[in-house]
């Protein structure tokens, strides 16, 4: 399934959009869409939609060999997938730009900024610690998927509890749930990534762009930052050059936002908390929307409409009145008919008098034949099927009775079909 | 009451019992899903339309939605879709893909890629092509759309005329909606185009595709043209006027 391309159209009414600082959907040119954090039954499992934009994570952890340059420290391995489900341009099998680029991101945020002690996780020195695995896969692409694998990942690991291991000697212990609680992992901090897209040679920048308005963009600027203005990773792509002044405002707006953010993530992991302890219900099944007809409705996005009023009388005051007459299409035989100017059709003028006259005919001929179609066709009991394939004999126009029985019926139902579409036109343009 | 033969499928009539306009879901057993039509006299064959398949002497239903019937003699089945499939003689938005040699490629968003070609335009000649770009919005319509073939469109219509279509768009938003949606907008008397035309003035192309391209006087009003068309897929009568009325009073 291939990707709709995008028209010259669409991406100069959006540059023309954003020149007079309008978004798509109406927002700001700092606003975040809807984020919504979700988790599943198990721990380490959470959805985060970001606008439609809708990414997975899951955690999970087994017991291996550490690696032999770091005998006491545990082991983090992130993966983003990014399959044809999320969107018809991700093709499976092949890795391409944008997958490696997400996935380096996304390691270089987590892994250099060292918010999971890793220390922790190690059992036994030299031979046994714990592997973290973080499987982040992405449902639905509609801009930002960086972002939001980013939230996702964190909340995750945040989420995520590891079964508690006993040492006795030379023995290991792996408790089960019911004999022991699980522990959390131990995190020092929350890296959250915030992007920002750049247009109009890097003069003017929105955060968190959407599909369309990343077709379009110049550049990107993603900064990760953590809830204490510390930055854990920035990286400039698509080559627009940046000045200082743009670099620093875009920090200050990445600590905002991480701030809000961060305070999402923890109200919606300490709801979970409370509602397992009290032993609710939890977990998708009750999160996400039911099977009703709204459950895939957005949200109302706000409009922007100040301005409007002053513009709109000037519009109404400018443009004349609609007129209300309609030019009745010219019917030159039965079933069939003309719309549009210039009625008269100037060239070979004589093949469309024969093909008149040569119509008129099968008319006449129609209603007389009916009776007789009538009666053979009870008799056999016969499907006019009106099907689209290419098989069909070709309709002779001028031929004796038995041949154009079915035919006959079938033509003038394609005729009355196409007058109808061509009705249908007409209506349209006067619409306009 | 007294059943006619129907021309169509005979000997037996085809039976419902249930009332038209109800939701049918598909796979039920042929026991429940067979309708009973009562014909009047003037009916002599009965036309079924999408989401209706002759059976034997059964009609089945394979599509869910809701059965709509327009007399005297024709049913079919009212359902919400969002995937194109290229039937002839719809109008489409398609946006050009590949220019090569006679013939253009043209995404309609169905699972192949359509070809135009060079010469179903009006007044084109080997000579004088018509002037499409890559990336061009066409509106156009279909010869050829099976499942056996590659769907092709064409510019003109029978008499070589071009009739509305060819390469339009510039300076306008093109956006995506349910084929649902696109086809109440086509209906003669559209509610939602009547009552849309009262906020303010605006062009619109809607293609079968679940193509819509708009078009005001600024980029403010087409952005809010838009969204207010997308977001009249799941209201009921009363929600979208009201919701109209309030932007036409923000805008008079």
């Amino acid at each position: 399934m291939r990707e709709t391309p995008l028209s010259n159209c669409e991406r100069q009414f959006l540059l023309k959009a954003i020149e007079e600082k309008k978004r798509l959907d109406g927002r700001q040119t700092y606003d975040y869409r809807n984020i919504k954090i979700t988790f599943g039954t198990d721990y380490g499992c959470c959805v985060v939609d970001v606008g439609k934009t809708r990414v997975l994570a899951q955690v999970s952890c087994e017991l291996v060999a550490p690696k032999d340059n770091r005998p006491t420290e545990g082991i983090m391995f992130i993966n983003l997938e990014l399959s044809p489900m999320a969107s018809p341009a991700f093709e499976s099998g092949r890795q391409s730009e944008l997958h490696v680029t997400l996935n380096r991101l996304l390691e270089r945020c987590l892994r250099n900024s060292k918010c999971l002690d890793t220390e922790s996780l190690c059992v036994v020195s030299g031979e046994k610690v714990w592997k973290i695995r973080i499987d982040v896969h992405v449902l639905n692409h509609d801009g930002n998927i960086m972002d939001a694998a980013s939230i996702a990942a964190i909340t995750a690991l945040c989420h995520f509890r590891r079964p508690d291991v006993g040492i006795q000697g030379e023995e290991v212990t792996i408790y089960t749930p019911e004999e022991r609680d699980l522990i959390p992992l131990s995190i020092y901090h929350m890296p959250v990534s915030v992007s920002f897209s750049f247009f109009q040679q890097g003069t003017f920048l929105l955060v968190d762009p959407c599909e369309r308005e990343e077709r379009v963009m110049d550049g990107l600027l993603v900064i990760a930052m953590n809830k204490h203005r510390e930055i854990c990773s920035i990286q400039s792509s698509g080559g627009i050059m940046l000045l200082k002044e743009q670099v620093l405002r875009c920090n200050k707006i990445a600590s905002v936002k991480v701030c809000e953010i961060t305070e999402l993530i923890n109200k919606a992991l300490e709801n979970d908390r409370k509602v397992k302890k009290e032993g609710g219900k939890f977990g998708f099944a009750e999160s996400m929307a039911k099977e009703r007809i709204t459950a895939l409705k957005s949200e109302i996005a706000p409009v922007e409409m100040i301005d409007i009023e002053e513009k709109a009388e000037d519009i109404i005051c400018r443009t004349g009145a609609p007129c209300d007459t309609v030019p009745s299409p010219v019917v030159r035989a039965p079933g069939t008919g003309q719309v549009g100017e210039g009625l008269q059709n100037a060239w070979g003028l004589d093949e469309v008098e024969e093909e008149e006259e040569e119509e008129d005919d099968i008319e006449q001929g129609g209603p007389e034949k009916q009776p007789e179609s009538e009666t053979i066709t009870s008799k056999k009991g016969d499907v006019v099927v009106i099907s689209d394939s290419e098989e069909e004999e070709v309709v002779i126009l001028h031929q004796g009775v038995e041949v154009k029985d079915f035919r006959e019926e079938m033509s003038s139902g394609q005729k009355q079909a196409t007058s109808a579409s061509k009705k249908k036109k007409k209506k349209r343009k006067l619409a306009h | 009451m007294p059943w006619k033969n129907a021309h169509v499928f005979s000997p037996s009539t085809f039976y419902v019992d249930r009332v038209c306009y109800t939701k049918i879901l598909p796979q039920e057993t042929p026991g429940n899903c067979i309708m009973r039509v009562p014909l009047d006299n003037k009916a002599d064959k009965v036309i079924c339309g999408p989401g209706l398949r002759r059976n034997g002497d059964e009609v089945l239903v394979c599509k869910s939605g809701i059965l709509r019937h327009k007399p005297p003699n024709l049913y079919w089945i009212d359902s919400i879709q969002k995937r194109y499939v290229p039937a002839k003689g719809e109008s489409v938005i398609g946006i050009v893909t590949v220019k090569s040699g006679d013939v253009f490629k043209v995404d309609v968003g169905g699972s192949e890629q359509a070809s135009l070609s060079y010469l179903a335009f009006e007044g084109a000649t080997k000579r004088n092509r018509p002037n499409v770009q890559v990336g061009d919005l066409v509106y156009a319509q279909f010869t050829i759309a099976n499942k056996d073939m590659e769907p092709e469109l064409v510019c003109i219509d029978s008499c070589g005329r071009a009739n509305g279509m060819g390469v339009f768009g510039a300076d306008g938003l093109l956006f995506k909606v349910s084929l649902g949606l696109v086809r109440r907008l086509l209906a003669p008397q559209s509610d939602i185009v009547k009552d849309l035309e009262k906020t303010f003035p605006f062009e619109m192309v809607v293609g079968m595709n679940g193509r819509v391209w708009v078009r005001a006087r600024t980029a403010q009003q087409t952005l809010i043209v838009a969204n207010l068309l997308e977001s009249c897929e799941n209201m009921t009568t009363q929600q979208r006027q009201a919701l109209f009325r309030r932007v036409a009073d923000r805008v008079t």
